[in-house]
């Protein structure tokens, strides 16, 4: 399988990654280079083997459903390019 | 046991032992390695360097050994990957995209550090987000290997991810360091820097607070200048924790206590599917010298065969993307890290053009892949496939060791190479965690070592593959390569300020 210079501009544009028009190509060779090695994944025959979901067997962990953490806004904002009064401020959103 | 007479040359083991002795305080200790640290600035091997911390905390630590209240690893300077949240330390993960982070919490593995009584030098250089195997892929340029061949001048890469913690350790420039591996960044750049580097069993080591790359994958262990220091530290970084669902509550053995038991009667399987056509003739010698040792000391070599070996690295070059194109995702220019300072017309221009300019070439590159298997129509011809092998591949260490309790193989393909040798072309770059890459995708314990020199002067390491969380038999088993390798070269001090 392999990728056409339309199928590099979708995917850059679903993983939200600007991809200037002339890299589009360069990107598209890379990405073939890397797609046409694993391509000898095919030669396995995989049917009824069950896709690992855990490498170590263990049962998923229960907690009580409480809070444990919170209150502190000003430590989750602290990092953030633009905030104002403890809020993340983003370009508008809603016309 | 008779001390080095220079203090950066000991051993984590050493310079416990000396400190409890009173033949040296924290304070010493911590001042010397913060000097060579000072006069290391041509290898690059840290991100930040923290001095007044790293004394605030050794005077500290002098305060409670003058008490009797001394802790395991008390008054021991180390150096942290730049993957591990430092609380009020920034953290870059080697991106420009976290260029300014500043995290207000710390890492489980770190706190356990920190609580045992350890004393933080700074933050190591890594490949940006652990995406690499030279450290070049750095937003915070490449680090350089103290190691050079034999006649040469020419900067060599120290291996990588963890490629800043591999040259701190080997060039003496703290006692030991924590490191992380997805598929094989502790023990590739340990093995190509004559270091000790130990990825334990997944689980063993909380990820709390490290950088997330590939969460199926991701573990913190040491990387250390002997197997008694791997032993020592992985002790106090493992813990279960209630904030990493996937870490395991099971006992953190006394690791040190069983070093030197020996491997009389051990079974060490050789996997023939590790010998691999093009590898340098040295690799398998060395290879065949280890089962040597090892038979010399009473174990008992057994051939085994890992019959998917060569599918790992294009399975992990499926999964790890995969789960790094949705860890990735977080970094949006709104919350933490880098904004693009651009025009921009709506918030997804804001995305997009933070993501562009905050991310380097090889991250873009793995979340574009990543996005790819997981997107509609795909999902089931790469990911889901790739997860079938890796549950065959799980299948064949299973096999493997109801004939052996050990595995033995090389670390890496080769020996350290020239800085911009590989970069070009990454699937000649991916083939470096050839031997490594099977153990995280099957979540075992592998511990490098290493055991001897290229004709040219570079040192080669063995890995030591165990089974899920009998680390301590891994530690033994890499005991007895030590002692039989008698490894004792050190690279040269062509990189020390004068």
């Amino acid at each position: 399988m392999s990728v056409d210079k339309d199928t590099v501009r979708r995917i850059a544009k679903l993983a939200r990654i600007a991809l200037e028009e002339e890299r589009v190509e360069p990107m598209m060779h890379e990405l073939n280079g890397i797609f046409s090695w694993v391509e000898q994944l095919n030669e396995v025959e995989v049917t009824g083997v069950e896709p690992m979901t855990s490498v170590v067997a263990q049962k998923l962990k229960m907690r009580d459903d409480v809070v444990t953490d919170g209150g502190m806004a000003e430590a989750v904002t602290a990092n953030a390019p633009r905030s104002e009064d403890h809020f993340f401020v983003v370009p508008k959103v809603v016309e | 046991m008779s001390l080095p007479t220079t203090l950066t040359d000991f051993s984590l083991a050493e310079a416990r032992d000396a400190i409890a002795a009173k033949k040296v305080s924290s304070m010493e200790l911590t001042s010397a390695f913060v000097k060579a640290v000072a006069g290391a600035k041509s290898l690059n091997a840290f991100v930040t360097e923290t001095p007044d911390k790293a004394m605030a905390m050794a005077a500290a630590s002098d305060v409670r050994i003058a008490k009797g209240e001394a802790r395991p690893l008390e008054g021991l300077p180390l150096a942290i990957k730049d993957l591990f949240c430092t609380k009020g330390v920034r953290t870059t993960a080697g991106s420009h995209i976290l260029g300014n982070f500043i995290p207000p919490y710390e890492s489980t593995v770190s706190q356990n550090l920190w609580d045992a009584g350890a004393v933080m030098l700074g933050k190591t250089n890594m490949d940006e987000f652990a995406m690499g195997s030279s450290n070049e892929t750095s937003y915070f340029k490449p680090v350089v290997s103290p190691w050079r061949a034999k006649d040469s001048n020419q900067n060599l890469v120290p291996g990588g991810s963890s490629g800043g913690s591999a040259a701190s350790v080997s060039a003496n420039l703290c006692l030991a360091a924590t490191g992380t591996d997805t598929g094989g960044s502790i023990r590739q750049p340990a093995a190509v820097t004559g270091t000790v580097g130990f990825k334990p069993t997944y689980g063993r080591c909380s990820r709390w607070g490290i950088v997330a790359f590939a969460s199926s994958l991701d573990q913190a262990g040491p990387m250390t200048r002997t197997v008694r220091d791997s032993a020592i530290l992985l002790r106090h970084m493992a813990s279960v924790d209630p904030k990493d669902s996937t870490s395991v509550d099971v006992p953190v053995p006394d690791y040190e206590a069983t070093l030197e038991s020996g491997v009389k009667g051990l079974r060490v399987g050789i996997p023939k599917e590790y010998r691999i056509d093009g590898a340098p003739l040295e690799i398998d010698a060395l290879w065949s010298k280890g089962a040597e040792w090892l038979k010399a000391q009473g174990a008992e070599i057994v051939d085994v065969s890992l019959p998917h070996t060569k599918y790992a690295l294009p399975v992990y070059y499926i999964v790890a993307p995969a789960e790094a194109s949705s860890n990735l995702a977080r970094y949006d220019g709104v919350r933490f890290g880098h904004r693009t300072k651009d025009d921009i017309r709506d918030i997804t221009d804001l995305y997009e053009k933070s993501r562009a300019e905050g991310f380097g070439a090889e991250v873009r590159r793995r979340i574009l892949i990543g996005t790819y298997v997981l997107s509609a129509g795909y999902y089931d011809a790469y990911y889901s496939r790739a997860q079938k092998l890796r549950t065959l591949i799980l299948r064949d260490f299973t096999e493997a060791f109801k004939k052996c309790d050990v595995l033995l193989t090389p670390a890496t393909p080769g020996p350290a190479f020239a800085l911009g040798e590989k970069s070009s072309d990454p699937v000649s770059m991916y083939l470096n965690d050839v031997f490594t890459v099977t153990v995280n995708l099957a979540g075992l314990p592998g511990l490098a070592v290493p055991a001897g020199l290229t004709a040219n002067g570079l040192p080669l390491g063995l890995q030591v593959i165990g089974k899920a969380f009998d680390e301590a038999t891994v530690l033994r088993a890499g005991r007895s390569i030590e002692v039989a390798a008698n490894f004792s070269a050190k690279p040269g001090t062509w990189w020390r300020a004068a």
